[in-house]
């Protein structure tokens, strides 16, 4: 033995059995499938989630910003109403969302709402997307809310309306200030659409899972479920900080 | 209507906490077109306020303010586009520090008059060769001094050939040196007939460059005459002591 202290016998014992726990997890039948085909649908869900929440988020952010901003010197009328009724919706979206946990926001959305639907990975799609837009449009609205009145002035006296000074102006700045935190926000969804398997979704950590009951072997898959998220998190990391950087370009 | 009366204030009145506070209390004007107008006065005294009612960035209360012959402040009205005709230069810029000096000038051109990129583009440079940034066009507003974001600034509005600029003290957040170059393209941009509504601190400028000079306080306008008649013979009392102190 070239090592200069010798081996406890349980990890030597440990290490001799790691090559057949790895054949019995991964090789035997094929088993690795299972984590590969879940992951796969673990990247749509959240990839599609993502889309739906940011959409969401976006119009639920300058609902309740418009609000805030002109309610109050807007005459009464059409206008007004329209804008009060959608800013109450939103309110009460953010309220409920926001209040209640994600599993059970998606199992009742694949047991009640589209109990008749067999489409699991749409289910989890819009579970998921509508739950992070309410947690994307509170973290566009502190970013709208961030920019200083001035830049709205600006584009108001050059003609643009409230929604073009928003898209052009406003907009494009808030989303620079929250980046950081919607990176977050998306980290924590990948990391949140490992409960689909309450609906028998066969995402990544169901498939571990499935495997740990295969082989009573729970160490190696759930390991290497944990490693992929871990990577896909820091690969994703690094991705945000290199955006981050070039958008920081205005600033130098 | 086809007269030199380009903006004519009837009675404007803005109040807040329900008339306890009277920033305007019943100011009636006319400013007429290739007129250079500047609004002096103490601080609180309503002139930021007149000023930015001018293009409704703030709600008068009551009266009435037609641009044009048309009345801004009816609900009927689209203010938008009014606003085109209509450039606003602010005391901090408001540049969009998002984009270059180019795209800040070309963005309204652009989306608003539907000028071609090409067009805009050369219109802008033109305008930037006017105030001697033309090398800056590719700059991010954070890269330029205060007296080039200014002046940036004023351009910017230019693009939109407006048919009357509205300054809100434009040199008051400038370093003291940079207020030079600023007052310049102004004093040029006057010599070529634009016509312009000042709110100032610079009496100098005033003096020299406006061809008429309101003065406020408290809301209403106490003296409105030629330069001449402000400063070498203040006859209001009120104007005498404001003068004494900027002066």
């Amino acid at each position: 033995m070239i090592c200069c202290f010798d081996m406890p016998a349980w990890l030597s014992e440990w290490l001799a059995g790691i090559g057949d726990e790895f054949i019995l997890n991964f090789v035997k039948d094929d088993r690795y499938m299972y984590i590969v085909k879940g992951l796969g649908l673990t990247l749509e869900v959240t990839f599609f989630a993502v889309l739906l929440g940011i959409a969401l988020g976006i119009i639920c952010a300058i609902v309740r910003s418009t609000y805030d901003k002109i309610s109050v010197e807007m005459r009464p009328g059409f206008g007004k109403a329209v804008l009060s009724f959608l800013n109450a919706v939103t309110n009460l979206y953010l309220t409920v969302i926001r209040g209640t946990p994600v599993v059970v926001q998606l199992m009742i959305a694949y047991f009640v709402i589209f109990a008749s639907s067999k489409n699991k990975v749409l289910v989890a799609i819009l579970a998921f997307g509508i739950n992070s837009g309410a947690y994307v449009a509170e973290i566009i609205r502190s970013g709208i809310m961030s920019i200083d009145q001035g830049q709205f002035e600006a584009g108001r006296s050059l003609g643009f309306n409230y929604v073009q000074t928003m898209i052009y102006i406003i907009i494009p700045q808030a989303f620079k200030n929250v980046l950081p935190a919607l990176a977050n926000e998306f980290i924590v969804l990948l990391k949140e659409t490992s409960v689909s398997g309450y609906i028998g979704l066969e995402d990544m950590t169901k498939g571990g899972d499935i495997i740990r009951s295969r082989t009573y072997s729970a160490f190696m898959p759930l390991l290497a479920v944990a490693a992929i998220y871990l990577v896909i998190v820091m690969f994703f990391s690094k991705m945000v900080s290199l955006l981050e950087r070039r958008l920081r370009n205005s600033e130098r | 209507m086809n007269d030199d009366r380009l903006i004519q204030v009837t009675d404007l009145k803005k109040y807040y906490n329900n008339g306890e506070i009277r920033a305007l209390d019943g100011v009636t004007t006319t400013i007429g077109r290739g007129e250079v107008v500047a609004i002096i006065g103490p601080s609180g005294s309503g002139k930021s306020t007149f000023l930015r009612s001018l293009n409704l960035l703030e709600r008068p209360s009551a009266g009435k303010i037609l641009f044009e012959g048309v009345d801004i402040t009816s609900p009927k009205t689209d203010i938008n586009k009014l606003r085109q005709k209509m450039g606003m230069v602010f005391q901090h810029f408001n540049l969009f520090p998002h984009m270059t000096v180019l795209d800040n000038m070309t963005l309204g051109p652009r989306k608003l008059l539907g000028m071609s990129k090409e067009d805009a583009e050369a219109k802008a440079m033109d305008l930037l060769a006017k105030v001697a940034l033309q090398d800056r066009a590719g700059a991010y507003p954070n890269q330029l001094s205060g007296g080039q974001k200014q002046r940036i600034a004023i351009v910017r509005a230019l693009c939109m050939s407006p048919d009357v600029l509205l300054f809100d003290e434009p040199t008051s957040a400038l370093d003291p040196e940079m207020v030079g170059e600023v007052l310049d393209v102004m004093k040029q941009l006057a010599s070529e007939g634009m016509t312009m509504a000042v709110v100032t601190h610079e009496m100098g400028f005033a003096r020299e460059v406006a061809s008429r000079v309101i003065f406020m306080a408290e809301g209403k306008i106490i003296t409105d005459g030629a330069p001449d008649e402000i400063f070498n013979d203040p006859s209001n009392d009120r104007l005498r002591t404001f003068l004494a102190k900027v002066l």
